[in-house]
């Protein structure tokens, strides 16, 4: 027998995996409207910043975006240490959306971050320590990618990834801590005061708070966990088609 | 019954020190690697007096992490060919101590290495790479590579891609050892004030440490058969 066929076919029942999913039909639909209110508020509610102007407004994704990344990954991060303790190969299929998922926002991060550098620091890209961080990580998600398609054994797989999506989170907090550790940077920070010669600081009139507050909930919960359930159906149907099929070429 | 942890690392790495002492390959290697290495560099960045402090720690780390890339693979690879990983593996040991004496011994050669190669800058550039809180930085850093790169090694030699994989995992990782190594580099060099690198050095430590006591657990999932 091979690897394959002696991976036990994935349920397909239950809330997560039914073949016709209102439960999350009713999410996503939930999500996508709480997005577009996220966005008018970001547009149209919150304050102009007087000094950045509108640009400012990308913040709101920006900010928000980095978080879902960095939520979605942490639940790799889980997903992966559940699997290398109970070996059941449902959390590995978890940890694959929400590395994909979390790469996703990451990517936006780092787009919006670049639009909103150009006309504040009149530059595309600097090599600021956090934009190198967090280039750094996603290239580290980029690795995991190639690492999982360089193995054939789907237990080895498993097992390697999950490791390695541990080891990957380390460039997830040598981002979110290096503006603290790194004077020279210019980025500003988003909690606490931020570094002294930081360009572009966050001081938040309530309505701006209450937008950034309102986009950091959607694009860290809503919309990560809308993405992930979605991707998880497919990473399931897919393991299903594959191991029915090795079983099919071996009779 | 198991063969205590430091009874078991220290006869891997007696074995990896023997075996290294008798066909001199990977230092060789890594060695003159190394060497040809600092040449280019030299010719590519036209290191002269002016240039040098900024570049040379840069050069000199590039040289140590590239050099490591390529005796990590070399080091496993000789492991799984002969089949003596899968005969460790079989062993009464704690996987740890495989880990552990890989580890010192990778340790021991890429700080060889990384020696020779500060060694030659300091000839080639007139640089002083000899003092007490660079030999630190060099043991420091050399350390987390090889502790990431002993890691990483062991799994990349189960993909199809092998020897190609090593860089692309290993470097991403690696780059927040590198960037605090020759921050502190050049700092020391330059003569700043303790108060600009000390900081460097402490985040080197706390990575290394990070790092080791990941490798360790992390480890025993790694090689598992």
């Amino acid at each position: 027998m091979s690897a394959v066929t002696k991976t036990p076919l994935p349920k397909l029942s239950g809330p997560w995996m039914r073949s016709r999913p209102t439960l999350l039909i009713v999410f996503t639909v939930i999500t996508v409207i709480l997005t577009v209110i996220g966005l008018l508020m970001a547009l149209f509610y919150a304050g102009q910043d007087i000094t950045q102007g509108e640009v400012q407004r990308i913040f709101y994704l920006h900010v928000s975006a980095f978080a879902g990344a960095s939520m979605a990954l942490g639940v790799s991060v889980i997903a992966s240490v559940l699997y290398l303790w109970k070996r059941d190969p449902k959390w590995d299929r978890l940890s694959i959306p929400c590395v994909e998922v979390g790469f996703a926002l990451a990517l936006m991060n780092l787009i919006t971050g670049m639009v909103w550098a150009r006309p504040i620091w009149n530059t595309w890209w600097t090599w600021d320590p956090r934009l190198t961080s967090s280039a750094i990580m996603i290239l580290t998600y980029a690795a995991y990618f190639m690492l999982r398609a360089g193995i054939e054994n789907p237990e080895t797989r498993r097992r390697l990834t999950s490791v390695y999506a541990i080891l990957a989170y380390i460039t997830v907090i040598v981002t979110f801590v290096i503006i603290r550790i790194r004077p020279d940077t210019i980025h500003p920070a988003v909690i606490g005061p931020s570094p002294q010669n930081a360009e572009g600081g966050f001081e938040l009139s309530s309505s701006m708070l209450a937008a950034m507050s309102f986009n950091m909930v959607v694009w860290s919960v809503f919309i990560p966990w809308v993405l992930i359930w979605w991707r998880l159906r497919i990473e399931v149907l897919s393991e299903y088609v594959n191991v029915l099929r090795a079983k099919v070429a071996e009779q | 019954m198991k063969t205590p942890f430091l009874a078991a690392a220290m006869a891997i790495f007696r074995k990896d020190a023997l075996a290294e002492s008798r066909s001199r390959e990977l230092i060789g290697a890594m060695g003159l690697f190394a060497l040809l290495d600092v040449l280019i560099f030299s010719f590519a960045l036209e290191l002269n007096r002016e240039a040098r402090i900024e570049a040379v720690s840069g050069v000199l780390w590039v040289t140590i992490i590239f050099a490591s890339i390529l005796g990590l693979n070399r080091s496993m690879a000789m492991e799984r060919d002969q089949g003596n990983l899968d005969v460790l593996l079989l062993a009464p040991l704690p996987r740890s101590a495989i880990f552990t004496g890989k580890l010192l011994g990778n340790f021991l050669f890429t700080l060889l290495v990384g020696m020779a190669v500060a060694f030659v800058i300091t000839i080639l550039f007139n640089v002083p790479l000899f003092s007490e809180w660079l030999l630190m930085v060099l043991v420091m850093g050399t350390a987390g590579f090889t502790i990431v790169g002993t890691l990483l090694a062991a799994m990349t030699a189960q993909t199809r891609a092998r020897e190609t994989l090593l860089p692309i995992v290993m470097l991403p990782l690696a780059v927040p050892l590198l960037l605090a190594a020759v921050r502190g580099t050049t700092y020391i060099l330059s003569e700043a004030a303790q108060g600009e690198w000390l900081p460097w050095l402490s985040i080197l430590a706390v990575l290394d440490i990070i790092y080791l006591v990941l490798g360790i657990i992390l480890f025993e999932f790694v090689v598992e058969e």
